[in-house]
């Protein structure tokens, strides 16, 4: 559980990052709350020459919140997104799903940018990101582009962020309506077995808009938008949970392994699924 | 006596003696991080040592080339095999009369097995050079399950000649390596052909793995000047590892120092000598500059002593109204890839059976069949004494597949086949003298505290409510009473590798009235420093807080077994208070000289000794140690000192009732304890808050094992629960509330009456947990389902029984 060797860089502003990743090129990566990358280092199966940390960048930190539009900087920890007031108030549903991520130890380090640019399909920010539709920043040697969250990842690991670029910041509007993120691990400091955010909108006794997101049951984040429309102009009712249920399952690709087969997780998913809708319908 | 003498309970209070529940006096520095481990230990010029490991379960290893790791700079050997033969330590023996291979001698058996050892100047490089060590392997059929390595043309292990005798006896199939029985077979076997009911089960308690915080670890030292070898290790057996060491090595006792600084628990996972220990002895005398080795996690889960992993067949006849006929039992022994069983040396199934439990059986039988696999070897008692938990979790299972056959309570069953108090001494029908209990009575005391009855009454509204679709959850109410065997143990039949497990003290009274006392055992996490001082504290008067208690230096102590198997308290403990007679009988005769009367008319009161009938007339200890060191008194040798080596009687019997009150969600295999309440009986009660905290950490283990805990492999052998994402160590947050109670039986041969308490939570707990998640199933019909009940075993268990439609 020792790393090779590697440079440590620390640069104080983004182009000073974005020329290291360009002078180092495949042997450079750049850390952030490193809850990901040191692992993986430590057990040699990451070979970094070059590690850019991302810490001594003010620009990447910072909540904002402009009218509906939230802009979180890429280094926000998860701890910062908990004690954060103002978020709390126009995005419950990002609180609730950072304290289910890991331990306060964790959460103290564990960056936003982190969790959604690394591509893991067991982190929790990703599937929510897809569920609030939010868009990545991410800056590069050719400038900044921005590239929506249901469209960022392609498979484990793989994202649509290019090599040397770097993601800098989330937006989202604040989402209106009810919220949820519920998830199941088996133990603190675990991956989801099963996790699904919800976001429905209701009026009088129907909902009228429905955003479902899952997470680690495939190699990517899974926004289910068939879930999604089985509840629309539903009073969420056994019949129409039990329809997006079934959306959701035939959406999914869960694989075998340690937690469980692929059914268990099939079946557990709709579990979850069906608890974060009755949770989000009930603050709706 | 005047006023100012205080009277005797304050005098009793202030001895804080036993009984106190005296806070731990080792706390201090642990919960300021200031403890010592090993890898707190750092030497002048000291190297790292780290392995090459294999990455395969079974493998031939046709070449090691070691010159591009010797090549990096900073490198200092790369030892294989080959440099360890001509030592004749490329093997060493195993506590269960086998033998391991240091180094891989020509293959490999288990993945993560030691195939070379790089030393370096510092664990970075060392790190490094293990990546540039190439290895080339010949991969062979791997065998990771028991009963198809019985049946296999695969012989594991080509070093042991076909046919021969192992070291327990004939050896029917080349992955064989014993058979062991115990018991009347041919009667217990008619007992079941003749019985009204007859229950039936396979019970597997998984392989799983002890997880101390700190993982195993040395530092070696070799003085080449003086011919001094110090070894500073990670070990619950001090002394024996200076033996063994002495052995091994050819080097004299006296000039071998083990010593076993601050552990941070070990569970029986530092019991066993391993590669690493030997290899950093091997580097240090080839260098003759101290070298430190220490696993890291990884290491541990995958190749240090695992736990458990019993086949358990069982058959247990009754009559059809409940009274327990006989017990029949066979268990498939997975040991791995060596028999590395901690366990003493003439039992190799350990005290496996004490299967009978806590009921009075009049005939059984029990055979063990050890077989070797492609897994890492162990078999260590994980906070047990010698496979006491995998006997308690099986006869606790069987009874409650024999109260399904019968239809009965199993609370009720339990209760009509205890030993009674009367019974005791109670000899058991596979060859134990259990030595006090009164089963009934803490039975009855814990049934009653969590409202059984009312329990089972709320438990058939939940499953009507869940027949009628109201709700996915289920309730569970999990009853264990366990007879535990510890404190090996009496040296007539209790050895390892011929050492008797007696164990000592030895105790020096300072002349200002304070003391030093050294035992042969080491306290893990356990707070000897504090209870033991509170033993002598009431043996000899002294208060607590001015005795120091040492452990774990072999050239201090005095020789002692070390610290399993709840042996300390039994043993040690006894041999502490022994010690502590010994100085009482010599300060009677300091203070009758001191009060001029004759030794027959002083008697000891709490911290002093006074004129019997004249309780105003008396010399207090610390009087008393003055003098001795003080006065010239004719016929008595200056000093007060005393060493006593205790080989025990018998064994004790701790015993406990435990109730486990568990929910259960059907469709995600979720789980709640809502209430854990455990009852233990460990005869006299040393210090109730050490006890407290003993069970709260042992219980939590338990949970862990039957929750989650488990070394899993996959069929090519590979490890697939090597670190503590997948491995469950449980924290705060997945601790249940434990309410903890007692009764208190003293153990009649024990000079103070206590019997030990550190292993019952494991022992009891496992069962308690898992009887939970059963009976929360059983009325939809559940016999059996295979430890750990995690979340997707759980589901599919209910699934099986068509509760997901």
């Amino acid at each position: 559980m020792i790393p090779a060797a590697f440079e440590y860089h620390r640069p104080g502003d983004l182009p000073s990052a974005l020329a290291l990743l360009q002078e180092h090129g495949d042997e450079a990566r750049v850390i952030a709350g490193g809850h990901s990358l040191i692992p993986m280092m430590k057990l040699r199966m990451a070979e970094v020459p070059h590690l850019i940390d991302l810490q001594a960048i003010d620009a990447l930190r910072g909540i904002t919140i402009d009218g509906r539009r939230i802009t979180l900087g890429a280094m926000v920890t998860q701890a910062e997104i908990i004690a954060h007031a103002g978020l709390n108030t126009h995005a419950p549903i990002l609180r609730e799903a950072a304290l289910q991520i890991a331990d306060p130890q964790v959460r103290a380090m564990g960056t936003l940018g982190g969790n959604v640019a690394n591509g893991d399909p067991g982190n929790d920010m990703p599937g929510l990101m897809q569920c609030l539709n939010a868009t990545f920043h991410v800056t590069g040697p050719d400038g900044s582009r921005d590239i929506p969250a249901r469209e960022f990842y392609e498979s484990a690991y793989l994202t649509a962020r290019e090599d040397d670029e770097i993601l800098t910041a989330v937006s989202f509007d604040a989402p209106t309506g009810g919220q949820a993120y519920a998830k199941q691990k088996r133990k603190i400091g675990d991956y989801a077995t099963a996790a699904a955010a919800v976001i429905l909108t209701r009026e009088g006794a129907h909902c009228t808009a429905a955003s479902i997101a899952m997470t680690n049951l495939s190699d990517t984040p899974i926004w289910a938008e068939a879930a999604g429309d089985a509840l629309v102009g539903t009073a969420c009712n056994e019949d129409a949970v039990i329809a997006a249920i079934t959306a959701m399952q035939a959406a999914i690709d869960p694989s075998e392994d340690n937690r469980g087969p692929a059914e268990f997780k099939r079946h557990a998913a709709g579990i979850i699924l069906a608890r974060a809708i009755a949770r989000a319908w009930s603050r709706a | 006596m005047n006023d100012l003498t205080p009277d005797r309970d304050d005098r009793t209070a202030k001895l804080k003696g036993i009984g106190c529940a005296r806070k731990r006096v080792e706390d201090a520095r642990f919960t300021q991080g200031k403890g010592n481990y090993v890898d707190d230990i750092k030497l002048p010029g000291m190297l790292f040592g780290d392995f090459v490991r294999s990455p395969y379960a079974h493998a031939r290893v046709k070449s090691i080339d070691t010159s591009a790791a010797m090549a990096l700079d900073g490198v200092v050997a790369v030892l294989t095999a080959k440099d360890l033969e001509p030592l004749g330590l490329h093997w060493m023996p195993t506590l269960a009369g086998d033998k391991q291979m240091v180094l891989a001698d020509g293959k490999v058996l288990f993945q993560g097995q030691e195939v070379a050892f790089v030393v370096a100047r510092d664990r970075y490089i060392a790190a490094d050079a293990v990546e540039l060590v190439e290895v080339e392997y010949e991969e062979l059929p791997v065998i990771t399950d028991p009963f198809e390595a019985l049946q296999s043309d695969v012989t594991l292990r080509e070093d042991l000649t076909p046919g021969a005798d192992g070291a327990h006896g004939p050896r029917r199939h080349p992955n064989h390596i014993f058979l062991w029985e115990e018991g009347d077979k041919s009667a217990t076997e008619e007992v079941i052909a003749a019985a009204d009911v007859v229950a039936e089960e396979m019970i597997y308690y998984h392989r799983t793995h002890p997880c101390p915080l700190e993982t195993c670890g040395c530092v070696a030292s070799m003085d080449k000047v003086n011919g001094k070898l110090t070894v500073y290790g990670t070990f619950q057996a001090p002394h024996v590892v200076r033996t063994v060491a002495s052995l091994l090595s050819g080097i004299d006792e006296h000039n071998i120092r083990v010593v076993s600084p601050d552990i941070g628990g070990g569970f029986g996972n530092k019991v066993g000598v391993y590669p690493g220990y030997v290899c950093a002895i091997v580097a240090s005398i080839v260098t003759g500059v101290p070298v430190k080795w220490v696993e890291d996690r990884m290491e541990n889960l995958m190749a240090t002593a695992f736990a458990r992993d019993y086949w358990m067949k069982g058959k247990i006849a009754a009559t059809k109204d409940g009274k327990i006929t006989g017990l029949w039992c066979h268990v498939t022994a997975d040991h791995g890839a060596f028999d590395a069983c901690a366990d003493p040396t003439k039992f190799p199934a350990g005290f496996f059976h004490i299967c009978t439990g806590s009921y009075d059986i009049p005939v059984a039988y029990v055979g063990v069949d050890g077989v070797y696999t492609n897994k890492a070897p162990g078999g260590v008692a994980y906070r047990c004494s010698f496979r006491v938990t995998e006997a308690a979790y099986f006869i606790e299972r069987m009874i409650e597949i024999l109260a399904i056959e019968l239809g009965m309570d199993a609370a009720e069953l339990r209760r009509l086949n205890f030993i009674r108090a009367d019974q005791f001494p109670y000899q058991s029908a596979l060859g134990w003298e259990y030595d006090s209990g009164d089963y009934h009575t803490a039975w009855d005391k814990a049934l009653k505290a969590v409202d059984y009855a009312g329990l089972r009454a709320e438990q058939a509204d939940r499953v009507a409510a869940f027949k009628r679709g109201e709700t996915r959850k289920l309730l569970g109410i999990g009853l264990t009473h366990f007879t535990e065997i510890v404190g090996a143990g009496p040296v007539k039949n209790c050895d390892i590798l011929g050492m008797g497990m007696f164990d000592s003290c030895e105790i020096r009274i300072h002349p200002t009235g304070s003391a030093i006392a050294r035992l042969g055992t080491i306290s893990q996490g356990q707070g000897h420093a504090t209870t033991f001082a509170q033993i002598l504290a009431s043996e000899i008067g002294i208060p607590a807080d001015k005795i120091t208690v040492e452990e774990g230096d072999t050239d201090t102590a005095p020789y002692g077994l070390g610290t399993y198997g709840s042996r300390s308290t039994p043993v040690a403990g006894a041999a502490t208070a022994l010690a502590g007679r010994k100085i009482r009988a010599k300060a009677q005769m300091i203070a009758a000289y001191l009060l001029e009367v004759h030794d027959d008319d002083v008697e000891f009161d709490i911290d002093r000794f006074v004129v019997k009938g004249a309780p105003e007339r008396f010399k207090t200890m610390a009087e008393i140690a003055y003098a001795a060191y003080h006065q010239a008194i004719p016929g008595v040798e200056p000093g007060l000192e005393a060493v006593s080596y205790y080989d025990p009687p018998n064994m004790t019997y701790p015993f406990g009732a435990y109730i486990c009150v568990m929910e259960i969600d059907v469709d995600t295999g979720e789980i709640e304890v809502r209430q854990f309440y455990a009852l233990d009986d460990c005869g006299t009660r040393i210090n109730p808050m050490v006890i407290e905290g003993q069970v709260h950490g042992g219980l939590t283990e338990a949970l862990a094992i039957a929750m989650g805990q488990e070394i899993a492999y996959d069929e090519m052998g590979n490890v697939k629960t090597g670190t503590l994402m997948d491995f469950f160590l449980p924290t705060a947050w997945e601790t249940p509330h434990y309410t903890t109670d007692h009764t208190e039986t003293p153990s009649p041969h024990h000079p103070i009456g206590a019997k030990g308490v550190g292993e019952s939570p494991n022992v009891g707990g496992v069962p308690a947990f898992s009887n939970a998640v059963h009976d929360a199933l059983r009325p939809f019909g559940l016999r059996q389902t295979h430890m750990p009940h995690d979340h997707w075993r759980i589901w599919r268990a209910a699934h099986a029984l068509g509760l997901h439609g």
